[in-house]
This record gives structure tokens, C-alpha cells and sequence, in this order.
């Protein structure tokens, strides 16, 4: 049984972020990632506020610049089905599908999947490790196989999202509301490293609420795909996955962005590989090059060496899949 | 839906369903079946003893009941209600035990808060059965042999409804995929997707 907590559904967003300015006030969107993190005590609520009445913060609609808004709660099997994401940005909807279970992507939804909190098995159970308030982080000495081997730094965890890689990848934006008012910020800006606050996995402040996402139009030429990794056929998170996203033709790309899922405690831009696929040509000494420049600065743990070669060897993979596109 | 023909709680089930779904001390779940009934109220306002007013609609039929908010829909289903097909597996969203259709949509109900899904319509096990008579999808199951134990057989039943009805006639890697949130510990897999597609041509004979 899940611990006391008392439950407001408002039916405004300004209800809403009224509420969750209360102290020990958790937010609720499909409530997958909540109701596990309450029931194994990561942390605690006092009340849960939940989303579900909040319908302007639901559906997948184009905007006026020819791209497309995406509300916070709109689930990942619909951002999974839908025409105009399986067609123009290809990658998130592959992050969608590939994410969860079939029960999951019914009931999680876009920003909840952005705001998960890590799958480290320390920070999960009964460790009080460094992310929680503790003095340390428990994998450095421990069982670090599935941990970061970029970023990381005091505390190691990966960013266990499949859709936020992707919308890096297609150089989204994320609007945040508060009492205050609201701030859009580029995708990546969302994200926060251990060095910068080993607390939190995201920008966001207490009392303000990820409300929708908004992609770009295509650029010219412009082809994605997301590519998972796992340690078997379904329901698991990434080992490692990579999003890649390219615009131009292949005997000229002009832009490029390779973004790296399971190895580190962000989206992680592979910022090497992307300038040595800008402006080249998309062939096979350029792709191995590629691949090899994904893993500069790698600093493995103790029991996580394979990703390295593992994150190479899917994105050299990836690279050419979408050199045959 | 047209589907939910069968609106009668487990104490009155009969010997097919019984049989079917493993429902145990059936006949002593009469009393919890009717709770104090309270107005319904959309805002769920809690009362002063924590318990908030909620009017739920399962497998057809509306049932107004007074939960806790920490109340999962799995919780209210079984213990509230009787309607103990849906089993408690891993109690986190991991193995699909406790699989629903919610508004049509496979879900986790131990990952559901029973105020969540107000106003949605729930399906379970026992309502996809077509009076007394095993539904479709239950029928290929038992003719499939598409189970050992049985304990992840409601379960997967409804992940196959739930399937079936987004996509009608899937192939093999869909099916696959499709029932991917369920976990079989006795290992029956094959059979199982044996069996969606045998709930595949019972669903075009019977026409739904």
C-alpha cells in the first residue's frame, strides 16, 4: 500500500501551480514514475496534485511556424502513433515506442517522461545515497554496471528518458510555467548535471510545472531515427541508445546532431562526432570517424567498459542506416 | 461497449468463470460488494476521514464508493469490489498481472490511483466474458493451453484484448510486442502468442 497523502485534481493550470507551491506537494501526470518512487520511499508527499483535468496540457497539434506543439501530458503512445511525428521527426517517435511497455506508453505521458527521476538501484532503495541528501554515492565502490560513463561527477547516474535524447536530437524547446509566468528553453537547457546540483535532474523549480513541448519545422533534408540498446527485446531501459538527427543531402550535411542516451547523467551531445558530420559527406570513413568521436572522453567505472565500445559501435550502426535513407 | 454484457459480481459466478479465472472464497465477497454509496463528485474533495467520494465505472456499470487517495484502482478492484481476477503481481508496474482496459487502453491498475480513473471506463477480466459464456480472447487461451500456473492469465488476457482491439489483426512481431508488459514466469510465451492469434479469427467468426 502506498503511504498517506491527501489528492487535489485541479481543473486550471493556475489551480495547479497554486497547489504545488504547498510544501511536500508532488505533481501527477500519468503517475508511473510517482506512484513507484512514493511506494519504495525515494521520497515522500504530503499531497499529490494531480494533472489529469489539466486538457489544455493534452494533444499533438502543428503551430504557426510549420512545426509542431506537443502538450506535457499527451502519452507516449500517441506521440508513438502519430502521423506527423512517425513522418517528421522520426527519432522521438522511435524514443515513444521503444519506451516502457505497451500498459506504460498508455498512461505516461511526454513531460512526466522528461521528469523521471533516475533508475540507479541505489538512489531507489534504502542507500541514503548523495542524490537523496546522503554523503555519497553509493556505485562508485558498488554495482556500477548499468551507471554514466560521461558527466559524471560525485554522483553517477544515467538520465533513463528514451524520448529526451530524441528531442535534443530535433532541437526542441520546453515551456515552464510558474505563478510568475512561463520561460521556454531549448531542450538541453532542461537538464541539469550532477556538478551543477546533484539534487535534481532537471531545472525546474519547486512549484513550477513542464507544460508543453515544442519541436521546429524540419529543416531541409532534415531525417531522424533513435536507436536502443537494451538487455533484451522489450521493456527495459537503455544500456545505451543514440538519437541522431541530419539535414542536407549525404554528399553534404549540414547539420547534425548526435545525442547519447543511458551512458550519462543528461541527453548527452556527442559535440565531437556532430562537427565531423557537419558539412562532410555522409560516407563510410566519415561515419567510423564519427562512431570513434562519440566515446572521446569516456571515463568508464569499474564494471561499465562495455558502453564504450557498445556506444560506438550503435551509433557507427545508426550512421549508416541513415546514410541509406 | 457493446462487449460488456456481463455486469454481476464474482459471488454469483458460475462454474465456466470460476474455473477460468481462479477467483477464490467468491462466496464470502458478497458483503464488501456494496459500500456506503456517496454522491459523486467530480473534484474528489476528500472528506474529514481522509476518504474521498468517487464514482468509478467498471465493466459497464457505475459503482460510487468512498477510497482512500492512496487507493490504487487494483486495490479497489479486489478489495473494494470483489473482482479478484485482476491479480497483484509485482505491485509496480513491472510484470502486468494487474492489467485493465482503461477508455479501451491496456493499463497497470496497481499503477493507477483509484481517483485517476473517474470518469474512464474500466474494463477487467470479467468483463469480457459474454454471460456465462468464456469471451473470445479467454476462449483461444483455454484452447491455445496458453497457461501453466494461470496467475498472469487475466492479465494477459486483457493486454490481448486490449491489443485486438487497436489492431485487429496483428502479426506475429506486434503480437510480440503488444504483450510485451506481460511477464509469464511459467515461460508459456509461444502459446500465448498462439493464442492471440487464435482470438484473431474467434473475434472475425463472431463478428466483433
Amino acid at each position: 500500500m502506498l503511504p498517506k497523502f491527501t489528492y487535489v485534481r485541479p481543473s486550471s493550470l493556475s489551480e495547479a501551480l497554486e497547489h504545488s507551491r504547498s510544501d511536500g506537494a508532488v505533481l501527477h501526470a500519468g503517475g508511473t514514475d510517482l506512484l513507484g518512487c512514493l511506494r519504495d520511499g525515494v521520497f515522500p508527499a504530503e499531497r499529490v496534485v494531480a494533472m489529469s483535468g489539466l486538457e489544455e496540457l493534452r494533444g499533438i497539434s502543428p503551430t504557426r511556424d510549420g512545426g509542431l506543439r506537443i502538450g506535457a501530458l499527451t502519452t507516449l503512445a500517441e506521440i508513438a502513433a502519430h502521423p506527423l511525428i512517425t513522418e517528421r521527426y522520426a527519432a522521438l517517435a522511435q524514443g515513444a515506442a521503444s519506451a516502457a511497455s505497451p500498459q506504460l506508453r498508455s498512461q505516461g505521458s511526454l513531460g512526466g517522461n522528461l521528469c523521471q527521476r533516475p533508475r540507479c538501484w541505489y538512489f531507489r532503495s534504502d542507500f541514503h545515497c548523495l542524490r537523496k541528501g546522503g554523503a555519497i554515492c553509493y556505485a562508485i565502490a558498488g554495482e556500477n554496471q548499468y551507471h554514466c560513463i560521461f558527466g559524471g561527477d560525485r554522483c553517477y547516474i544515467v538520465h533513463p528518458s528514451d524520448t529526451a535524447p530524441a528531442l535534443v536530437a530535433l532541437d526542441a524547446r520546453v515551456r515552464l510555467a510558474s505563478p510568475s509566468g512561463t520561460r521556454l528553453l531549448p531542450m538541453e537547457s532542461l537538464f541539469v548535471l550532477p556538478s551543477e546540483d546533484v539534487r535534481s535532474e532537471t531545472v525546474l523549480q519547486p512549484g513550477e510545472l513542464l507544460t508543453e513541448v515544442l519541436l521546429p519545422p524540419p529543416a531541409a533534408g532534415q531525417r531522424s531515427t533513435y536507436r536502443k540498446v537494451r538487455a533484451r527485446g522489450a521493456w527495459a531501459f537503455a544500456l545505451a541508445g543514440v538519437a541522431v538527427a541530419l539535414s542536407g543531402a549525404d554528399d553534404r550535411v549540414e547539420g547534425a546532431r548526435v545525442v547519447l542516451s543511458g551512458v550519462a547523467p543528461i541527453p548527452w551531445r556527442a559535440v565531437d562526432a556532430e562537427e565531423l558530420l557537419t558539412g562532410g559527406r555522409l560516407d563510410a570513413e566519415t561515419i567510423s570517424r564519427a562512431a570513434a568521436a562519440t566515446v572521446t572522453g569516456a571515463q568508464p567505472m569499474t564494471r561499465n567498459g562495455y558502453k564504450v565500445e557498445l556506444v560506438r559501435g550503435l551509433t557507427e550502426e545508426t550512421l549508416q542506416t541513415l546514410a541509406l535513407q | 461497449m457493446a462487449e460488456h454484457r456481463d455486469n454481476r459480481q464474482p459471488s454469483s459466478s458460475g462454474v465456466s468463470r470460476r474455473e477460468f479465472l481462479g477467483t477464490v472464497g467468491a462466496g464470502t465477497l458478497g458483503a464488501a460488494l456494496v459500500g456506503p454509496a456517496a454522491p459523486a463528485s467530480e473534484a474528489a474533495a476528500p472528506q474529514a476521514d481522509g476518504l474521498a467520494p468517487v464514482t468509478l465505472l467498471i465493466n459497464g456499470r457505475p459503482q460510487q464508493l468512498r477510497v482512500e487517495p492512496r487507493w490504487t484502482l487494483l486495490d479497489v478492484l479486489r478489495d473494494r469490489l470483489g473482482l479478484t481476477g485482476t491479480k497483484l503481481g509485482c505491485g509496480r508496474g513491472e510484470c502486468g498481472a494487474c492489467t485493465v482496459l482503461i477508455d479501451g487502453l491496456p493499463r497497470y491498475s496497481c499503477m493507477t490511483l483509484a481517483l485517476e480513473a473517474e470518469g474512464l471506463e474500466v474494463t477487467t477480466v470479467e468483463g469480457l466474458m459474454n454471460g456465462e459464456e468464456l469471451g473470445p480472447v479467454q476462449q483461444a487461451f483455454v484452447d491455445e493451453d496458453a497457461f501453466q500456473c494461470g496467475y498472469c492469465t487475466p492479465g494477459q488476457v486483457v493486454a490481448a484484448e486490449g491489443l485486438l482491439r487497436g489492431s485487429p489483426d496483428p502479426g506475429l512481431e506486434e503480437i510480440q510486442d503488444g504483450m510485451s508488459g506481460n511477464l509469464c514466469r511459467c515461460g508459456t510465451y509461444d502459446h500465448i502468442f498462439k493464442a492471440v492469434r487464435r482470438a484473431v479469427e474467434l473475434r472475425q467468426s463472431a463478428g466483433s
